[in-house]
């Protein structure tokens, strides 16, 4: 700089305003719950931002320790909320894990549980993708994800008698048969979604502002997204097919032609908004794949494993498991002391990693690509808080 | 019949000064007054009836005839509603900016016609006047985000003065192309010019005026904030914007000044464009140009049908499209709006001066002989809006390959 | 660089001989035990050699009856074909200090202040060791055994017995 350059015009330096330090949430329509994010801007620029959890700590791994194992099932639907069943069946995984290779789960449970899973992973994705677009701007979409959604929470409400909170999966098994009925249900809803996930192609994919606002937008580098601990379709829209339905299948998943959707920049960067939103949608034409197998293949039989009677009292010892929810991995740490109450429940919680990258990648956003960001995460915060 | 004649017609002639001021005031305010809201309530229920349609609702049902009633018991809802002035405001502002929000829009109706005697003011200068109360608004929600001592509430505001002051410009260029065509500022000028056939419409009128309408109609949706320009109000994002703080009649006041903002800006466009009164059937125009009665009824409802067919649009759009960001906002703006805008009012103009067809006009202001401006005009507009769907299908049609492409097995 | 439990475990031996206290391959959860004192460096070896780039969990468990606090670490790669291996580090009830790895992989970040937060192990280094899910002002550590439940928190009774 030459030293006449306090007379020429103002250079960028002086003209930066104050910055402003902006409090998001708990209460704000964006967050996806009680999420709050402290976000330091320059104008509309993100300078910096720190998500606050924990507003709807709930003590669930404290309410195992002091319920039994079968009405710590019940507490394990409160945590990803939209995916219920597939944190029943983590819990019961983990659980079942301790009886060792013993313990046989019949044909018919594990068809089931499949089935009801990706019917409940499309519902979530439903409802992720939906409200995505009310972030971006865009309302409709998410009333006709609703449209669909509700078809299977009423399938759901049939098999289980619960539209949220089902229960469903038990140690062993699963609660209640499904009969033909159900099963023709399923199958009708199989046939009328395929062309469904279509319309919102063309509502959102497609469409050139959603496109704009959500291609090159927090991009996730593969390796930030590893470190983080990312996982499902967070990690797959980074451009890694991480899948445990497909790395290390648990229950039946070995049987099923799927593929494993991920992110390839193809709007804008490899791991942007648009891909993880991509991703989500490609992921409910396979899980309706999936879902339309098993429909297919499902055998008669037993619902319950017989060695699991009366009151459950897993053997002494430890069992971490992991499956492949809807918002990515889902662990449980058990650790049984033989009794019928658990002696310590980990919850190794999907959207508590995928929340925690949040500060690494909107740095130098705007405040209205943060909201994207923060959609295209799709956290449930009753899994973060636990 | 202007204020004047129709104050005169009661009060005789050179009344005193009260009796002439509530004179004018009963003639120009309480009409006024009356269409604004009833425009509030047709489009409000009109909003709501046509979302819940293309999200697969029925939308309000109980109150009255498909839920006809509905915005008025929300309005008294609304009145009845505790008037909340935060702690840390300026009051005094706080509760001045959704007057003077209402007011901008308010003035407006007293330049927008409603038939050919039908009009408020017939000022000389009407395309100006309006272009310059149209702003007024802007002040009044800049002064509610500020006020309001909220920080989502500043951003909005803050958005809204960036957006409205930048739209200012491509919609002021289409004012200046039409005022080229035209050679008059005034509103009534305009709109007789363009009767007899549909083709005598500014839309038509030269190849660029098809370009100059779709580009006040956008400028005009960012004008009222409206998606994919809702930017100052973004209830993901900003909480409401500016009337995050705002409730009971205050709110309402800003929610009325939005939907009659909308007619204005639809009557505007309406007059500027698309013939006004007039129906764009020669036969059927003399009748109305015949003043009188009937004639006046039948204009009205020419024109209040073509608004609230450019304000179902809005809504039709509001309901399909996400909101675009702020950069891109500016983007659209200074880097594609104004540019066209530019070469719009220079290729009209020249248009104007160097075609034959362009500068000969009849007695009437017509163009003499309408072919060549006229069919090309036509054209291009068809051209616009095909290429628009030809284009929109093709995004979508391109999702053949999209939908099962780029899976890693 | 694909490698099974049994390859992995031997380099990890190798690498770190009688530093690795205790080892279970048998059970249902195959785990290696080291002191606090080795768990950076061995944490770095099974990044940086081992491949091991994702930490799956960090669990928290206070074994009771004087037997301290264990830390459970799942260390996995994110090709999750290959296998991952848990570390088991016991600390004292009355020092319950591990250095912290959240240098080594992010995620141990925010696990770990959910660690100290519920379990209350110390992790040494960690730029900003707080509370997580309870809230700030909160006393104890609820998944300690002997954790007895406040009475009253802020004025608001606690109804359960």
């Amino acid at each position: 700089m030459s030293s006449d350059s306090a007379t020429t015009a103002v250079n960028a330096g002086d003209l930066r305003t104050e910055e402003m330090l902006l409090n998001m949430g708990p209460q704000h329509p964006a967050t996806h719950g009680v999420l709050r994010v402290m976000v330091r801007t320059d104008g509309e620029v993100v300078l910096d931002c720190e998500p606050h959890v924990g507003y709807l700590h709930r003590c669930f791994e404290k309410h195992c320790e002091s319920v039994t194992t079968l009405q710590s099932v019940l507490y394990t639907d409160r945590l990803d909320y939209l995916t219920a069943m597939g944190n029943n069946w983590g819990f019961c995984m983990a659980v079942e894990k301790l009886w060792g290779p013993e313990l046989v789960i019949p044909e018919r449970a594990e068809y089931i549980r499949v089935i009801c899973q990706e019917l409940n992973r499309i519902a979530s994705h439903l409802l992720a993708i939906g409200t995505y677009g009310m972030d971006v701007g865009a309302i409709t979409p998410f009333l006709y994800c609703f449209r669909e959604r509700e078809k299977i929470l009423t399938i759901f409400e049939h098999i289980c008698g619960q539209r949220l909170n089902y229960n469903y999966i038990r140690p062993g098994g699963v609660a209640y048969d499904i009969d033909d009925a159900m099963l023709g249900m399923i199958r009708d809803f199989c046939a009328y979604f395929g062309p469904k996930v279509d319309e919102y192609d063309d509502l959102l994919s497609t469409n050139d502002i959603f496109v704009h606002r959500t291609a090159h937008v927090g991009v996730l580098p593969v390796k930030t997204a590893i470190d983080y601990g990312c996982t499902g379709p967070v990690l797959r829209g980074s451009g890694v097919a991480r899948d445990l339905r497909k790395d290390q299948p648990y229950g039946i998943y070995e049987r099923f032609q799927f593929n494993v959707p991920v992110g390839t920049g193809e709007r804008g960067t490899l791991g942007d908004c648009f891909d993880r939103y991509m991703v989500r949608v490609r992921e409910m034409r396979e899980s309706l794949r999936i879902v339309e197998q098993a429909v297919k293949g499902i055998p008669g039989g037993e619902i319950r494993s017989t060695k699991i009677k009366g009151k459950i009292r897993p053997p002494k010892g430890e069992a971490y498991t992991r499956i492949e929810n809807s918002r990515g991995e889902l662990g449980f740490y058990v650790v049984s002391e033989g009794k019928e109450v658990l002696y310590r429940v980990k919850c190794r919680a999907p959207s508590f990693h995928n929340i925690s990258v949040l500060p690494a990648i909107s740095r130098g956003a705007m405040v209205a690509d943060l909201i994207a960001i923060i959609g295209s995460m799709d956290i449930v915060l009753g899994e973060v808080d636990r | 019949m202007d204020t004047q004649t129709l104050v005169e017609w009661v009060l005789g002639e050179n009344p005193a000064f009260w009796p002439r001021l509530i004179g004018v005031v009963a003639a120009w305010a309480l009409p006024i007054t009356i269409w604004v809201s009833l425009v509030g309530l047709i489009s409000i229920w009109l909003e709501r009836k046509i979302s819940a349609h293309i999200q697969c609702r029925l939308g309000p049902m109980e109150v009255g005839p498909h839920g006809a009633l509905q915005t008025i018991a929300d309005g008294v809802k609304l009145l009845a509603k505790e008037d909340i002035i935060p702690d840390g405001a300026d009051r005094f502002l706080f509760a001045f900016a959704p007057i003077l929000a209402f007011a901008g829009t308010f003035v407006s109706f007293a330049v927008i016609p409603f038939g050919p005697d039908l009009i408020i003011a017939d000022l000389d200068a009407g395309l100006y006047f309006l272009a310059a109360i149209g702003s007024l608004e802007a002040i009044g929600v800049i002064a509610a985000g500020w006020a309001s001592n909220n920080k989502w509430s500043l951003f909005g505001s803050v958005r809204a003065a960036t957006q409205v002051v930048s739209y200012e410009i491509p919609m002021g260029l289409a004012f200046v192309t039409v005022a080229a065509v035209a050679g008059t500022l005034s509103i009534t000028g305009i709109v007789e010019q363009q009767s007899g056939m549909v083709w005598n419409w500014y839309l038509f009128r030269n190849p660029f005026m098809p370009i100059a309408f779709i580009s006040y109609y956008i400028a005009s949706l960012a004008e009222c904030k409206r998606a994919p320009f809702d930017l100052p109000e973004a209830e993901s994002e900003l909480v409401s914007g500016f009337h995050t703080e705002y409730s009971g009649m205050r709110f309402a006041i800003f929610f009325l000044a939005e939907y009659a903002a909308m007619y204005v800006v639809s009557a505007l466009a309406c007059v500027m464009f698309l013939g006004g009164w007039y129906t764009g059937i020669a036969p059927l125009d003399r009748a109305v140009a015949a003043s009188g009665l009937w004639a006046n009824a039948l204009g009205a409802i020419v024109i209040i049908t073509k608004s609230f067919a450019l304000i179902f649009v809005q809504m039709w759009l509001r309901w399909t499209l996400p909101r675009i960001r702020l950069d891109q906002m500016m983007t659209l703006c200074l880097k594609v709006m104004v540019p066209i805008g530019m070469f719009t009012l220079v290729l009209a103009a020249l248009w104007q001066a160097l075609v034959p067809e362009g500068s000969a006009l009849d007695a009437a202001g017509h163009p003499a002989h309408p072919v060549v401006g006229s069919i090309t005009g036509m054209l291009v507009f068809v051209l616009l809006i095909v290429g628009g769907y030809m284009w929109v299908r093709s995004t979508i049609r391109g999702t053949t390959s999209f939908r099962t492409a780029n899976y890693k097995v | 660089m694909a490698m099974d439990r049994t390859t992995l475990v031997a380099e990890v031996e190798k690498a770190f001989g009688a530093r690795i206290t205790e080892k279970d391959l048998a059970g249902f959860e195959p785990f290696l035990r080291c002191e606090p004192a080795t768990w950076p460096e061995l944490a770095r070896f099974l990044k940086e050699r081992c491949g091991l780039d994702m930490l799956c969990c960090l669990t928290g468990v206070d074994r009771g009856k004087g037997q301290g606090l264990e830390a459970i670490y799942n260390v996995e790669a994110c090709d999750a074909k290959r296998c991952g291996i848990s570390i088991r580090i016991r600390v004292p009830l009355d020092n319950p200090v591990i250095p912290s790895v959240e240098k080594v992989w992010q995620t141990a970040d925010w696990h770990e202040r959910e660690c100290w937060d519920l379990v209350g192990i110390r992790f040494e280094g960690h730029h900003n060791l707080v509370r997580i899910l309870c809230a700030e002002d909160w006393e104890g550590h609820p998944l300690r055994k002997d954790y007895k439940s406040p009475d009253r928190y802020h004025g608001i009774k606690n109804n359960v017995v």
